[in-house]
């Protein structure tokens, strides 16, 4: 069987693992989900009345919530397993038949793509059906929108497999999980990017989730406010190059820093 | 092409340990080759540099014909790994994970047969991570040999087994020899190697201190025999280069059974014991596992 083929068989796999560990389930399938319902209910009083333009609650955070999710089914799924398969064996034990390699990469970025598009689905779902947002107008939005959400997830798969030599499966949770969630609240997530301060800002700046986020505004929220943004405006071709720079770069620091085996084996 | 396995001067070091100190070995086509030595002895680093996965410092190597180190893909077509553990397989049943590995091969066993032949039909479709210790066994050997290898490594492949579950696993091992199956076996137990190994080497220090059959291991045949039997109370005990002889005079002296009587030669365990009690002092340094 050729690579690809091999990397197909090897995604279908990767999906029967993801879907069987509930963990992985909750904690970065549902999670978006999850918390663009908990934010809207919670936050939608201070969205009733007054002039904000049709905005509500659920509006407002869906694309800070597209972007976690980016960040949570790449990034996140590939640093904790790839950590988790170099130390309990998987990776030497795939080293030791002649599959390709390029097929366990393709089966990751395959589980990626499944994950994450299925995620993005329901996420945009959930906000249509139950919280009554708009969905994107235009075919420039939709274009923008897959853009930003395919070269996030690129980033985001070769940062987390490289991010996964850090550290042992024991502690790459904690290695992963912290500064993710750091990130999150200074990259305009989960608080308004806006009320961030602007040293904070220009930190967040510096990594790739704030420009997922920021590209993800620009695909749902009205353009009147783009004036609130950092440069007055929402960036597109900026968000784009930043987001294709990461992935370029993530690709290799992933290539050059890869092991089979874990720390002192080999 | 007879030889599977072909060492020249092999040496590696960590640091100042050397763990592998010139170490010369031929493994036959076909042959069943059982590595012994205490840990430390530089069986694993010797077993990890065949397999293509340890860079070695000095030495020729040979595996089917083939440099391990930098060695093509297709190389691993021909050989089989059992690792000292699979983990990461919970999620999955056993069938799932040997059809999926199956596919990396050219001409691949059928994952029925491999089930069957493991003893894992009744398990094929339950999660790995209700099987017994055993069978986890069992599902590493599969993996092993579901590529059909031409050479399969097995590493202290029944560590933790108990008695019977020991003995099965005998049998699938014999039956792959059978099949023609070259097998390089590491092992701490000797009756292990006894009963499967056509030849056994004995390697401590990174050398080899002794390469024979197991019956003939350390010149055990040459020995002199023991032969013991109870009278008065008391183990009598006689060391005869002729215990037929003394058999039969006992046979004489008595008027039925010769009470207990025994005859043995030095076990396989004892000879290994004699042959690395010169290393296993301080020198015991652990290689980096």
């Amino acid at each position: 069987m050729n690579a690809l083929a091999l990397g197909l068989d090897r995604t279908r796999l990767e999906v029967k693992m993801y879907s069987r560990e509930k963990e992985a389930v909750f904690f970065s399938f549902l999670f978006p989900i999850l918390l663009l319902a908990l934010f809207s209910v919670i936050f939608s009083s201070q969205f009733e009345g007054g002039d904000n333009g049709g905005m509500t609650a659920a509006r407002y955070f869906l694309p800070g919530m597209v972007a976690a999710g980016v960040i949570l089914t790449s990034f996140q799924t590939m640093a904790l397993s790839v950590a988790t398969e170099r130390d309990d064996g998987s990776l030497k034990r795939l080293r030791s038949t002649p599959m390709p390699p390029v097929a366990y990469f393709l089966g990751k970025v395959g589980l990626v793509a499944v994950t994450s598009v299925v995620q993005l689905a329901i996420l945009l779902l959930v906000a249509r059906l139950a919280f009554d947002v708009p969905l994107p107008s235009g075919a420039g939005r939709w274009a923008l929108l897959a853009g930003v959400f395919s070269l996030g997830l690129v980033g985001g798969t070769v940062l987390g497999i490289a991010y996964s030599s850090l550290s042992t499966a024991r502690s790459i949770g904690a290695v992963v999980i912290g500064p993710q969630l750091v990130l999150q609240f200074i990259s305009g997530v989960y608080i308004a990017f806006t009320d961030v301060p602007q040293w904070l800002q220009q930190i967040a700046s510096l990594f790739p989730l704030k420009w997922i986020a920021q590209g993800m505004r620009a695909v749902f929220l009205p353009d009147g406010l783009a004036q609130a943004e950092m440069a007055g405006s929402w960036e597109q071709g900026r968000v784009l190059l930043v987001l294709a720079a990461w992935a370029v770069g993530g690709l290799v620091l992933c290539v050059t820093t890869f092991k089979w085996f874990k720390r002192g084996s080999v | 092409m007879s030889t599977a396995i072909r060492l020249r001067g092999l040496t590696k070091s960590y640091g100042e340990h050397r763990a592998v100190a010139g170490l010369d070995l031929d493994v036959e086509l076909g042959e069943v080759f059982a590595l012994l030595g205490p840990n430390g002895a530089g069986k694993t680093t010797t077993v990890e540099i065949l397999e293509g996965f340890r860079d070695r410092d000095g030495g020729e190597v040979a595996v089917l014909g083939t440099d391990p180190h930098g060695a093509p893909l297709h190389w691993r077509d021909r050989i089989g790994i059992v690792l000292q553990s699979s983990g990461g397989l919970d999620l999955l049943t056993p069938r799932e994970i040997l059809r999926s590995t199956a596919r990396c091969y050219r001409a691949p066993r059928d994952v029925d047969e491999v089930l069957d032949a493991t003893g894992l039909t009744e398990k094929a479709d339950d999660r790995v991570v209700g099987l017994s210790g055993g069978q986890r066994r069992r599902l590493d050997v599969a993996l092993g040999i579901v590529g059909r290898p031409e050479l399969l490594f097995l590493d202290e492949p029944t560590t933790g087994f108990d008695p019977q579950a020991r003995r099965d696993f005998w049998g699938l091992i014999r039956s792959l020899a059978h099949d023609g199956t070259t097998i390089l076996l590491t092992t701490h137990y000797l009756d292990e190697a006894e009963q499967l190994a056509d030849r056994v080497g004995v390697i401590a220090g990174g050398r080899l201190l002794a390469l024979d059959t197991p019956a003939d291991l350390g010149g055990r045949q040459q020995e002199e025999a023991t032969v013991s039997w109870e009278e008065e109370g008391t183990r009598r005990r006689v060391r005869t280069a002729e215990p037929t002889a003394e058999v039969a005079r006992l046979a004489a002296r008595f008027p039925g059974e010769v009470p207990e009587l025994t005859v043995s030669r030095p076990s396989l365990e004892d000879v290994y014991l004699e042959l690395i009690a010169p290393h296993v002092t301080d020198e015991t340094t652990e290689v980096p596992a």
